[in-house]
């Protein structure tokens, strides 16, 4: 695989049930490329829960995925409220989700730190009022 | 333990992908929070939940669990069963309660975490 492959999604902010086609898709395209089961599964569910987090907390956004030979790279890219405490949203435990999320199974505060867990590079850029674009990538070696 | 044993164990009935009654399965979990059902990647291949909605297969399929069991008497929505057949993830219903589903599974032998012989 020389070339660099890229999947774009645009992530519907108003329709919750919808939430996480964009990772499913991603997570079947993957698997034609024959990247190895575990690698698929821990980008899979990193996506998923920024894209959930996409739209629980920022009206939808952009899901950007790109195969190269070193990485696959998700790029979450949003124009929502954006996260004024960086490091206090990445606790484990810490949401602001209101509750009608928790009974739909979200919500839990542990949608960031699974997504640090699971990928090999995280970083998340955000302005209050402006957005929040995070950018994730798990090695391919 | 076999699909179908957990079937009869827990007087359920199946919905989809009947073709997976005879896929064994080392392990399970049992929660109605999703992240916490991501946060731990054990090679789970059943999820018990008493949770309904689409985000319950979609975390199923993120996992690559193959089974669905959900508790307390609930049906799936017909986009969830959509869903299932389109993962190939069967889904089983039952009256029993989390607890006492998840008790009766592991007393049969469905661990908890990994623990394959
Ligand atoms: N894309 C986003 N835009 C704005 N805020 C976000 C975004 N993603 C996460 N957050 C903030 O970070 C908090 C923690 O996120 P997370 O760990 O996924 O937990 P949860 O989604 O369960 O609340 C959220 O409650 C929210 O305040
Ligand atoms: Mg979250």
């Amino acid at each position: 695989m020389s070339e660099q492959v890229v999947f774009t999604f645009d992530v519907d902010g108003d329709d919750f049930t919808s939430a996480g086609h964009a990772s499913m898709q991603v997570k079947k395209n993957l698997r034609q490329l024959g990247i190895d089961p575990d690698i698929i599964r821990r980008v899979s569910i990193a996506m998923y829960e920024g894209e959930i987090n996409m739209v629980i907390h920022a009206r939808g956004g952009v899901a950007t995925v790109s195969v190269s030979e070193e990485y696959i790279e998700i790029i979450l890219k949003d124009e929502g409220p954006g996260i004024s405490d960086i490091e206090q949203a990445m606790q484990e435990g810490f949401s602001t989700a209101p509750d009608n999320i928790r009974t739909l199974g979200f919500g839990a505060g542990m949608g960031l730190p699974n997504m640090k867990r699971y990928t090999d590079y995280m970083n998340i850029e955000s302005q209050v009022g402006v957005g929040t674009t995070i950018t994730m990538r798990v090695n391919l070696e | 333990m076999k699909i179908s044993t957990m079937k009869e164990l827990l007087e359920a009935d199946i919905v989809c992908c009947e073709d997976l009654l005879n896929e064994h399965v080392y392990s399970a979990c049992g929660s109605d929070m999703m992240s916490d059902v991501l946060a731990f990647v054990k090679d789970q291949a059943v999820l018990l939940t008493g949770l309904v909605n689409s985000q319950v297969i979609r975390t199923a399929e993120m996992m690559d669990m193959i089974c669905i069991v959900l508790v307390r008497s609930k049906l799936p929505t017909p986009e969830m069963i959509e869903l299932a057949k389109e993962s190939g993830i069967a889904i089983l219903t039952t009256k029993k309660r989390m607890y006492d589903a998840c008790g009766i599974l592991y007393t049969n032998g469905l661990v908890g975490n990994k623990l394959r012989a």
